[in-house]
């Protein structure tokens, strides 16, 4: 035996053999990973320079004072507390869009979901039907619509025309600041579309055969929509009532046009967005307008923890 | 609510269309009808507005005018300092940019989503669905002050730069959603042959996803021809107007007493929407329920 033949095969050190077994492992690592993270690169660069940071930045503004001008100065939570305290226009933008909410939602719903039911009935013409209950949706965020309601309500407006047929003087609804509201309240109902065809989606769900065997047994109609429908309905009803919430929150186009950008008559119209676009952008307190977006996310977010959490108990996942 | 897509246009089974009675049908047919009209209305009222003499648009409430008058829509498109052809022109613009920014940025997204493997996917997916729910509103005033900074104040790049950085996160979760339909036999056929992943995103996913990517392309087209918040934001000259900033200076100007020119400017920027409703109504609604969409 030669001296040759009692070195280990292929003698390399212990430090490059180390060393081999790591640029082995990078390069496995690299080739599992890279195809990825280059194809997620361009949502990677928006999230942190277009998301993240500026969601930082925003929340390290809501303390300061900042009026583009100037760099921030350091307020502590003085926003906040003047929010929370000694800001009257914040509680009518609050009061607005509450008030918005509380009444917009339940009643689009329910027209969304009488039609859907009405529409789910195997008619003729179903299609043509759904375009046309669908056709506001898709025109709603727009400026003409709102002119358009603008002109509707207004005193010398189609719908008084409408209303003095029946010999029933209407108010001047956009300019009297106890109508406003509902003026936009019902610009908003409207719009049921979009729910409605996702109610459409859950009601195709529902096997037919169940509301046939409730029929042999004898249910009546409204007990069949009571105890099939709506229990197997919950989850889509959560669904929609939680997405149209946190878009009456932040509805802004049609209260800006209506009511030229004020939220008048005397702070009637003044969606909590509205509020927020006139504190950063006509009066530059960006600091201000900082905190009160912070406020919305953190609305935003109690309302659907609180949905999620008391959903158990009211909506069905049937597994 | 992901596998309704197939159903949605789907015929239901008769089983209980012959059991009805027939004047059961016909108060149903009555009652839809009549609310079919009362949501029109208002619509077909606005046009018939914009094409009456000006002396009788408050007079009547009938939607049929005494005589065709189009001279609105000759005051109404030079009624202010900048034409409202320019304004179409500028939406036109951005809206064809914002589609081309999304259809490409969130479908190369959507596509490392739903098909790649690598360290982290479900963090970012998680991450990504988040910024679902987050309101602009949070990150708006930073991101003016950067598009400031970067002088892009009054021009367009502050809406359309951030759509090929994917921040429309909506079209990603509905591509995620139709690309994790598509077999996955068939990229995995193609891997075995030795095709990267970029191969398989072009000449396999892409091609099949056409209904995905057009819908989203609509949506992304109507949202961003109707948005008037962005432009009132970052567009403060003019030239540089968008037609529904053209249309809110309209109602401000002194024309606002010229309302048969504000109706018809209205009609005119309704047009487009609704060519792509008349033409693609059944993607947008496939569309709305296998995700379930706000508006």
């Amino acid at each position: 035996m030669s001296n040759a033949m009692r070195t280990p095969a292929g003698a390399i050190s212990v430090e490059r053999y180390q060393g081999a077994v790591a640029e082995g492992r990078l390069r496995r690592l690299w080739n599992a990973n890279a195809p990825g993270y280059l194809f997620l690169l361009p949502w990677l660069v928006g999230f942190f320079g277009l998301t993240l940071g500026p969601a930082l930045i925003s929340l390290y503004l809501s303390f300061t004072d900042f009026d583009m001008l100037q760099s921030p100065r350091w307020v502590g939570m003085a926003n906040y507390v003047r929010i929370a305290t000694a800001d009257p226009k914040f509680s009518a933008a609050m009061d607005v869009t509450l008030t918005y909410v509380v009444f917009s939602v339940p009643f689009k719903l329910t027209f969304a979901l009488l039609v859907a039911m009405a529409l789910n009935r195997g008619l003729r013409g179903l299609t043509v039907y759904r375009a046309i209950f669908y056709l506001p949706s898709l025109l709603g965020g727009s400026v003409a619509i709102a002119v358009l309601w603008r002109q509707l309500f207004a005193s010398d407006g189609l719908v008084n025309a409408a209303l003095s047929q029946f010999g029933i003087e209407g108010p001047s609804w956009i300019s009297h600041p106890n109508y406003s509201i509902y003026t936009l309240v019902a610009l908003s109902v409207w719009q049921f579309g979009s729910p409605m065809i996702i109610f459409l989606a859950g009601l195709r769900q529902i096997p037919q055969d169940m509301y046939e065997a409730a029929s042999l047994d004898g249910a009546s109609k409204f007990r069949q929509f009571y105890k099939i429908t709506l229990p197997l309905l919950t989850p889509v009803i959560f669904f929609n009532a939680v997405v149209q919430t946190i878009e009456a929150f932040k509805a802004f186009t049609p209260a800006f046009i209506i009511s030229g950008g004020t939220g008048g008559p005397i702070n009637s119209t003044l969606f909590y967005t509205l509020y927020l676009y006139q504190e950063a952008f006509g009066n530059f307190r960006m600091g201000y307008a900082s905190a009160l977006a912070w406020i919305l996310v953190v609305i935003i977010a109690i309302f659907t923890a609180f949905s999620f959490l008391t959903s158990r108990y009211w909506v069905h996942y049937d597994d | 609510m992901t596998e309704t897509t197939a159903s949605v246009t789907a015929a239901r089974p008769p089983s209980d269309i012959t059991k009805r009675s027939l004047p059961a049908s016909l108060v149903v047919h009555a009652l839809l009808i009549a609310a079919s009209l009362l949501m029109l209305y208002p619509l077909l009222w606005m046009v018939s507005a914009s094409v009456r003499p000006e002396n009788e648009i408050f007079s009547s409430t009938s939607l049929i005018p005494s005589s065709i008058d189009l001279s609105s829509y000759v005051r109404g498109w030079t009624g202010l300092d900048v034409s409202f052809g320019r304004f179409f022109w500028n939406s036109l613009v951005i809206s064809v940019l914002v589609v081309t920014g999304n259809v490409i940025a969130c479908s190369l997204t959507a596509y490392a989503f739903a098909r790649l493997r690598f360290a982290g996917r479900n963090f970012w997916f998680a991450i990504m669905l988040g910024t679902l729910m987050i309101p602009y509103h949070v990150t708006l005033i930073p991101q003016y002050v950067l598009f400031l900074d970067l002088g892009w104040v009054n021009t367009i790049l502050p809406l359309v730069v951030p759509k090929f950085l994917a921040s429309d996160a909506f079209f990603i979760f509905l591509m995620v959603q139709f690309f994790r339909g598509i077999p996955r036999e068939l990229d995995e056929a193609a891997m075995m042959d030795g095709c990267s992943a970029w191969r398989i995103y072009w000449k396999i996913m892409l091609p099949l996803s056409l209904p995905v990517l057009a819908t989203a392309a609509i949506f992304s087209f109507i949202w961003t021809w109707d948005d008037f918040f962005g432009p009132l934001i970052y567009l403060n000259d003019m030239n540089t107007y968008t037609i529904q900033l053209g249309l809110r200076t309209f109602v401000d100007s002194t024309s606002a007493s010229d309302w048969g020119g504000l109706f018809a400017m209205s009609t005119l920027t309704l047009v487009p929407v609704f060519f792509f409703f008349l033409f693609f109504q059944r993607l947008l609604i496939e569309g709305i329920a296998t995700t379930g969409m706000k508006r």
